[in-house]
């Protein structure tokens, strides 16, 4: 008896089974290379990973509605290139306003993603495979055969440098971002609203919410972080390339899809894809770390993804049964 | 009545729209006859050029060059160098870039040149066996075919234009290391994908010449990985090198992308881990210096630019007969005088001469390059 309601307490939420799956993942790492815990490899891991879980909070939006994005490497490319041409050029040497301005060219371009998807009723997979094509275009035009490196990115690059209260300045974009979705995905009327959109969209629009709105900000708010990713990812490796983040779409859905968001919209949660990242982050840090064949690190990554998306799957079904048991009592 | 009439009516605009839509239609496809009629105008034209540049001598007619993809500095300055070799010497040349870094782009490119009529194709290939048929489909036509910087298969081309030969960047890679690293201690490579064939075979040579020379026998290869030119995984990769072998003295990242995360990940730890290998002087020029603030004591990479002249001067020499790509053939143009050896494949390849080699001395003249 004591037994089954542990079982039953593990099982009541998928973000716990999530993090236990996470502490199972670091506790065998830590066996293999102790070290894998301490301050500077965390530290390390949060840093090196902060684009896919920047990305992750926008994912979840788009998966909530019921969307996908696969254009978010695309406008990362183009908004990290464009600053990354404006600092070589010295058009520009304000660190905040790349930032600034990178968000804003990654907003714009979510915008016209979400106005498409919305009011021109085309499914988000096709529109958003034209844009990636679109963007990534963009990106190779704004470079012109070029790229920026560290000599050209001035003092830009030296962001990723900083510690504020010991945690690296890329981090901490991370944790504000997660900090303002977490906020506004639980006691915000917009974020009530897409959960709404996404579990039933007639209903919502019965109820009086405006559908094409929500899903056109909800594209907003996604460009706007690929944007600011760009600047992120410039900054952390202080290199600005027009095919950077190529396939980077896949990780971020991967990451998502992890933390238990539903690829058919209303099921998922802020710290469900902060899990989901985390998790993607430990297993690609650990791989070369644990001495794993450098030819089978892919196939290991993948094995692993599927077999905590299965996890995954198997607990929202008992947390479902559960669910009917209570109703029928 | 008045129904009859409305039905009437109704029926008459039905067929109204049927024939506005027919219209329509008709004159889309009128458009488009007329823009396909355009574009041969445009191939005559180009036709028309070639014929005067024979008439006028030296370079004969048009010399086509299809590069691995658009968007890549180094592609730039190879084509770069392609187009003023071939112009110098008064001929044409089209740059023609395929759409994505994929063989199946490229086939596109070369299809719709073979359509063109051009005098010959250099191509630096994205897959060493996928151009085959359409570069034989080619050779066919009387289109003279060779390639530069990454190699189609021997029997997809005439000759290949080597930017260094393997054992030279082997040779220069591991001198490096072993003068970097003072003689002995640990190193490790950080190499591209797994599958990349350019840096296997730098990787191997390397292998080779730490074995055949007892000069190297102090030096340890710890382990190669592969950060698949991605930041991100390369980063990582960087990382768990440090952290497994605390040891190492020497990191060598024969790819552009691998060599630039991990001089930023050695510098902004301080890391008395020093790298070598192969990259762009603009990208790592942050990173070149002497001390312990760099990462990067010297590092090499070829001339992108002597490397498309080349690719260049060799088109010519086939078109004109002056080789024709068998070994033993030579050649003189403004970069000195070639000669056509055999190949490890078992083609044929000419061969540009020594990696060149990027240190703090001449790093800030080269970074405005490329």
């Amino acid at each position: 008896m004591e037994n089954k309601s542990l079982l039953k307490k593990l099982t009541a939420s998928r973000e716990v089974s999530l993090l236990i799956v996470l502490v199972v993942l670091c506790a065998l790492i830590s066996i293999k290379t102790p070290t894998f815990l301490g301050w500077s490899n965390v530290s390390e891991i949060l840093k090196n990973n902060s684009t896919t879980m920047i990305m992750a909070l926008g994912m979840l939006l788009v998966l909530l509605i019921g969307g996908i994005d696969i254009s978010i490497g695309s406008t990362l490319a183009l908004s990290g290139m464009t600053i990354g041409i404006l600092y070589k050029y010295n058009h520009m040497s304000s660190t905040f306003l790349g930032f600034l301005l990178a968000t804003v060219i990654g907003i714009a371009c979510g915008a016209i993603i979400g106005v498409i998807i919305s009011y021109g009723k085309v499914s988000p997979i096709i529109c958003t495979l034209g844009t990636m094509y679109v963007y990534r275009g963009f990106a190779y035009l704004v470079a012109n055969d070029e790229w920026a490196g560290a000599d050209a990115l001035g003092t830009f690059k030296d962001f990723a440098l900083k510690s504020f209260l010991g945690i690296n300045s890329a981090v901490w974009i991370t944790i504000i971002c997660y900090v303002i979705f977490f906020i506004m995905m639980k006691w915000t009327k917009f974020g009530r609203n897409i959960y709404a959109v996404g579990s039933n969209e007639e209903a919502a629009e019965i109820s009086g919410i405006n559908v094409k709105l929500v899903k056109t900000l909800v594209y907003t708010i996604m460009g706007g972080l690929s944007g600011l990713t760009g600047a992120v990812m410039t900054c952390v490796y202080a290199s600005a390339q027009p095919n950077m983040a190529t396939g980077k779409e896949m990780d971020v859905i991967a990451a998502c899809v992890i933390g238990g968001v539903s690829m058919t919209g209303g099921r998922g949660s802020v710290g469900g894809a902060l899990i989901g990242a985390l998790i993607l982050s430990v297993i690609s840090k650990a791989l070369p770390l644990v001495g794993i064949d450098a030819l089978a690190q892919n196939t290991v990554k993948g094995v692993i993804i599927i077999a905590v998306i299965i996890l995954n799957v198997v607990t929202q079904r008992m947390m479902d049964k559960a669910a009917l048991e209570k109703r029928e009592m | 009545m008045k129904k009859k009439l409305l039905s009437g009516l109704l029926c008459a605009a039905m067929v109204g729209t049927l024939f506005v839509g027919c219209g329509s239609s008709a004159d889309t496809g009128a458009t488009e006859d007329a823009g396909a009629s355009t574009e041969s105008t445009d191939t005559a034209s180009t036709d028309a050029e070639a014929t005067t540049d024979s008439a006028a001598g030296g370079a004969t007619g048009t010399y086509a060059l299809v590069p691995k993809s658009a968007g890549n500095p180094f592609n730039e300055k190879e084509a770069d160098g392609f187009t003023e070799a071939i112009e110098a010497m008064g001929g044409t040349a089209v740059v023609q870039y395929p759409e994505s870094a994929t063989a199946d782009a490229q086939i596109t490119v070369i299809e719709s040149l073979i359509s063109q009529g051009v005098d010959s194709i250099c191509v630096a290939a994205n897959d060493e066996n996928a151009l085959q048929s359409v570069l034989e489909e080619a050779m066919d036509a009387g289109i003279k075919v060779c390639s530069v910087d990454s190699s189609v298969n021997k029997d997809s081309r005439a000759v290949h234009c080597n930017q260094a030969g393997v054992d030279e960047i082997g040779l220069a890679l591991i001198d490096a290391v072993y003068d970097i690293s003072g003689g002995e201690g640990q190193f490790a490579i950080l190499s591209a994908t797994s599958q990349a064939t350019n840096q296997n075979a730098w990787i191997d040579s390397m292998k080779s010449y730490m074995e055949s020379d007892s000069k190297y026998a102090n030096l340890e290869l710890v382990e190669v990985a592969y950060g698949d030119d991605e930041s991100q995984k390369s980063t990582d990769q960087t990382q768990a090198l440090l952290q497994k072998y605390p040891d190492l003295k020497v990191i060598c990242s024969p790819t552009t992308v691998g060599i630039a995360a991990a001089a930023k990940v050695l510098q902004d730890q301080g890391s008395s881990v020093k790298l070598t290998g192969l990259g762009l002087p603009s990208e790592m020029a942050a990173y070149i210096g002497d001390g312990d603030d760099f990462s990067c004591p010297y590092m090499f990479l070829w001339n992108p630019i002597d490397l498309g002249a080349l690719g260049a001067y060799t088109s010519v020499a086939l078109v004109n007969g002056e080789i024709t790509g068998a070994e033993g053939d030579t050649f003189t143009c403004e970069l000195g005088d070639y000669t056509v050896v055999s190949a490890a494949d078992g083609g044929t390849e000419i061969i540009l001469g020594a990696p060149f080699k990027f240190d703090p001395s001449n790093i800030d003249e080269w970074k405005e390059v490329y």
